[in-house]
């Protein structure tokens, strides 16, 4: 593939392909293969793969699942996520998967972790439970146990042990991806022309649901394609999207954003790909002890973890002068308490700091962007008239 | 029904014991009193008791604040900051407090934390409420007791550990600094003591829902009869006299074949017995109460009573292990139970006292709560063919309290539950 708009095309259906083909496929080439769901945030990715497992990140049904059953299991005032994935659960979309995990983020995935025990989904269900505390022999020993939990229960249906090697290698190749997000996201920042935030959206998303080594592939790609002129720069505004780690916004919406006069320069839509801030150590013999001291010590903020010492504030600063942001927008999923507890945190940081912002709400499904765009169009135009 | 409401030799201490705090944290500042704001559930109560420091806890102050009609204005205030409608309103109306000059429910100011004891269990928005009240106080230490989650129905070993580390490593240094105080294990011990003669009588007391009639509303006197263990007082003296005194008046109303007390008087006929899932509604708590008692229907057990600490599964403090019976106790709270042990929990209720019926109180504030009871609901149906009942409200915010809805569908509950009686009369 050689052709960005061809890689786009391709990502954009892997991303939202809710039968997970490319995932079964995976599965089915391999006697001793097992696939993994993982619900956002942040999962590592590498114990699975060490595992000769794929590990699939499961972000709800979006706009392209109807919800029949799902609204009988959740009231009208939780977020919209857990009633697609239930839908998706009981319309068999995951009947092929052996165990799902579920990262502490929040009391509606760590229930919903529950009722996936009660509905039988997988041979395994896991509410992995990040540590708060970062000390390595106190949170260290236990988020390490944690993941030991999680293997214990793929080698119970494999039988493949997980050594030092096998796990550096795949911590090499997520390094990899990460990096190479990382760089696209860096070039992206210069020239956010070249390519939109949709379709670079859709290319880190179709991480989700094949093998690491493929999208290494396709990000290669498409770092090199953009690393040629492409477009040119339009009079838009550079913003920062924050509040959206865990239901998705739909792509309409990001769209939405950059057409009504922004270029989304940084944004949390898939956090979990960027978690862990540089290289995960692949040179020791103890390759879990490194993925347990990369959490503790070099993870991103967010509304998951809590900041002692380490304001979240102080952090989104950073982020908007490295990223030379205009504004802000607080975009996030009705009723998530994460991340709408943050918003008058960090709003309050922005106002203190003369950082324009604005804030709307939206769920995976939201269909009509009118209202949004005009929001969206007139702040970037009052930035642009008074900055 | 009978009008005069004589109070209870137990009522009375509780009062005092209540009162009595408050007045102490009203002069905390001048006594030189360290005060420590920390939840409900998983409140290691003791351990702040053994630094000689006193406790807050922001959701006791919250939930007054509703039945004090104040939380309205509250938690308008706080959404006039920049918190969003869609979020837990115990955080807002204790923003919105705080912002208004921290006034407790007995007039008397609270003073501000020496320490934010951020022991969460069960709950994410602790993290939350927390972070912001970090920021309400600048410099105030943080000490944070994560208590890892019943994910696999168990408490293993390594869960444990963990939280005894935290417990060593910083929550008891943090308190030493802000106390003054060094760490003394055999007052711990000594307090732990109590708390576990505490822990007897509480079983006792809510097992006395199994005589017929129940001598007690498990669910809205509940709420009274924990008061003491959620605000602090689990493992002090007055706490043993209080559950013994009140004990021994259940004892005497099971004697004279009395129903439960309600604030009209004692019920007298006990048509309808329910198990109820979920926080009660404090802006109407009275009125809310009302349309149960005026209808016979008396609540046997309730998940929200176990909310501070759940004992009827056999778990106990063990004075001799005191920092791994801390991290148990934390471990055991209700919300940090996985939904297949919440359900087990609540159809062992449901068994255990010959329940009718059973009710979901649906918090819109709460997904603690909220997330996974429409799934419990249908578990139990499907168990115990019982019939079930669902309603929605809030916590604090009077917006989310409709009288006219809760009593359509609760009368439709009851026509139900009466139905079915008939039913099985006839068979
Ligand atoms: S969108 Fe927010 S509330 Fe909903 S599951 Fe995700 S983090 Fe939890
Ligand atoms: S979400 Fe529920 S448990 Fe958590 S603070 Fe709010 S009311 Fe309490």
């Amino acid at each position: 593939m050689d052709n960005l708009k061809e890689i786009v095309a391709r990502c954009e259906e892997l991303a939202f392909d809710l039968s997970f083909t490319r995932a079964r496929e995976w599965k089915s080439q391999g006697k001793d293969r097992v696939v993994v769901g993982h619900m956002p945030i942040y999962f590592p990715r590498e114990i699975i793969h060490a595992a000769n497992g794929l590990a699939v990140g499961i972000l709800g049904g979006g706009d392209k699942k109807l919800i029949i059953k799902g609204d009988a299991y959740y009231q009208s005032y939780i977020c919209h996520m857990p009633r697609s994935i239930i839908e998706l659960a009981l319309d068999r979309h995951f009947e092929d998967f052996d165990g799902f995990i579920f990262p502490s983020i929040c009391d509606v995935i760590r229930n919903l972790s529950g009722m996936f025990q009660i509905l039988g989904q997988g041979k395994f269900v896991k509410y992995l439970d990040f540590p708060q505390n970062f000390k390595s022999h106190v949170g260290g020993t236990f988020y390490r146990y944690e993941l030991q939990t999680v293997l214990d229960e793929i080698f119970k249906l494999n039988g493949v042990a997980v050594t030092a090697e096998r796990l550096n290698h795949s911590i090499g190749l997520f390094n990899l991806n990460r990096s190479l997000i990382t760089q696209i996201y860096d070039l992206r920042q210069q020239f956010p022309w070249r390519m939109t935030a949709a379709d670079l959206y859709h290319v880190v998303r179709a991480g989700y649901v094949i093998p690491v080594e493929e999208h290494n592939e396709i990000l290669s790609s498409v770092l090199q394609l953009l690393s040629k002129e492409n477009g040119a720069p339009m009079d838009k505004i550079r913003v920062l999207v924050m509040g959206a780690f865990c239901e998705q916004p739909p792509a309409g919406l990001i769209r939405t954003i950059e057409l009504a006069g922004c270029y989304i320069v940084e944004d949390d839509f898939l956090l979990g790909a960027r978690w862990i801030q540089g290289d995960v150590d692949t040179s020791t013999d103890d390759p879990l002890n490194a993925i347990t001291e990369a959490y503790l010590v070099k993870s991103t903020f967010s509304s998951s973890v809590y900041d002692v010492g380490n304001p979240k504030e102080a952090r989104l600063l950073k982020l908007i002068h490295e990223r030379k942001v205009d504004g802000v927008i607080f975009a996030a999923p009705s009723f998530c308490d994460p991340a709408l507890l943050d918003h008058p945190i960090l709003q309050k940081e922005c106002n203190d700091k003369q950082i324009r912002f604005i804030s709307f709400l939206y769920s995976e499904n939201t269909g009509q962007f009118k209202v949004i765009k005009e929001q969206v169009g007139t702040f970037s135009d009052s930035i642009k008239l008074w900055d | 029904m009978s009008k005069e409401v004589s109070k209870e030799r137990s009522m009375i201490i509780q009062k005092e014991m209540i009162t009595g705090l408050f007045k102490e944290l009203s002069t905390a500042k001048e006594t030189g009193k360290k005060v420590v704001y920390t939840f409900v559930p998983g409140n290691i109560s003791e351990l702040i008791l053994s630094f000689g420091m006193l406790p807050v806890y922001p959701e006791i102050n919250a939930l007054q604040s509703g039945m004090r009609k104040k939380s309205s204005d509250y938690i308008r205030e706080a959404e006039q900051h920049g918190h969003s409608e869609d979020v837990c309103t115990y955080v807002k109306c204790d923003v919105g407090m705080m912002l208004n000059g921290n006034i407790g429910p007995t007039g008397e100011k609270i003073p501000s934390p020496d320490l934010l004891l951020l022991s969460y269990t069960g709950c994410f928005t602790f993290l939350k409420w927390f972070e912001t009240l970090e920021r309400l106080y600048p410099g105030v230490p943080v000490a944070l007791l994560h208590t890892p989650y019943q994910e696999a129905h168990k408490i293993t070993p390594e869960m444990t550990a963990y939280m005894v580390k935290q417990l060593k490593e910083e929550v008891i240094p943090k308190m030493e600094q802000v106390s003054g105080n060094k760490y003394d294990e055999e007052k711990l011990k000594s307090i732990l003591r109590n708390s576990s003669k505490v822990e007897e009588s509480i079983i006792r007391i809510f097992d006395t829902t199994k005589h017929r009639p129940s001598p007690i509303d498990a669910y809205f006197a509940g709420v009274y009869y924990i008061g003491p263990i959620n605000s602090g007082f689990r493992g002090t003296p007055e706490a043993v006299d209080y559950y013994s005194e009140l004990y021994k008046e259940i004892l005497e109303r099971i004697d004279k074949k009395l129903g439960p007390i309600t604030p009209e008087g004692e019920m007298e006929e006990e048509r309808f017995r329910l198990v109820v899932e979920g926080p009660p509604n404090w802006t109407h708590f009275r009125e809310f109460w009302k349309l149960f008692y005026d209808m016979g229907a008396v609540i046997v057990a309730s998940s929200y009573t176990k909310v501070g600490g759940v004992y009827d599964m056999g778990f106990r403090v063990n004075p001799d292990k005191p920092l791994e019976s801390l991290a148990e106790y934390c471990m055991n709270c209700y919300t940090n139970l996985n939904l297949q042990q919440r359900t087990e929990l609540l159809s062992k209720c449901i068994t255990d006292y010959h329940a009718d019926g059973f009710l979901v109180n649906s918090i819109k504030s709460c997904n603690s709560f909220s997330a996974g009871q429409l799934m419990i609901m249908q578990q139990l149906e499907r168990k115990l063919e019982i019939p079930t009942g669902f309603i929605e409200s809030d916590l604090v915010d009077p917006r989310y309290f409709s009288y006219s809805n809760i009593k359509n569908r609760l009368e439709s509950f009851f026509q139900m539950l009466e139905q079915r009686r008939m039913i099985l009369t006839r068979q």
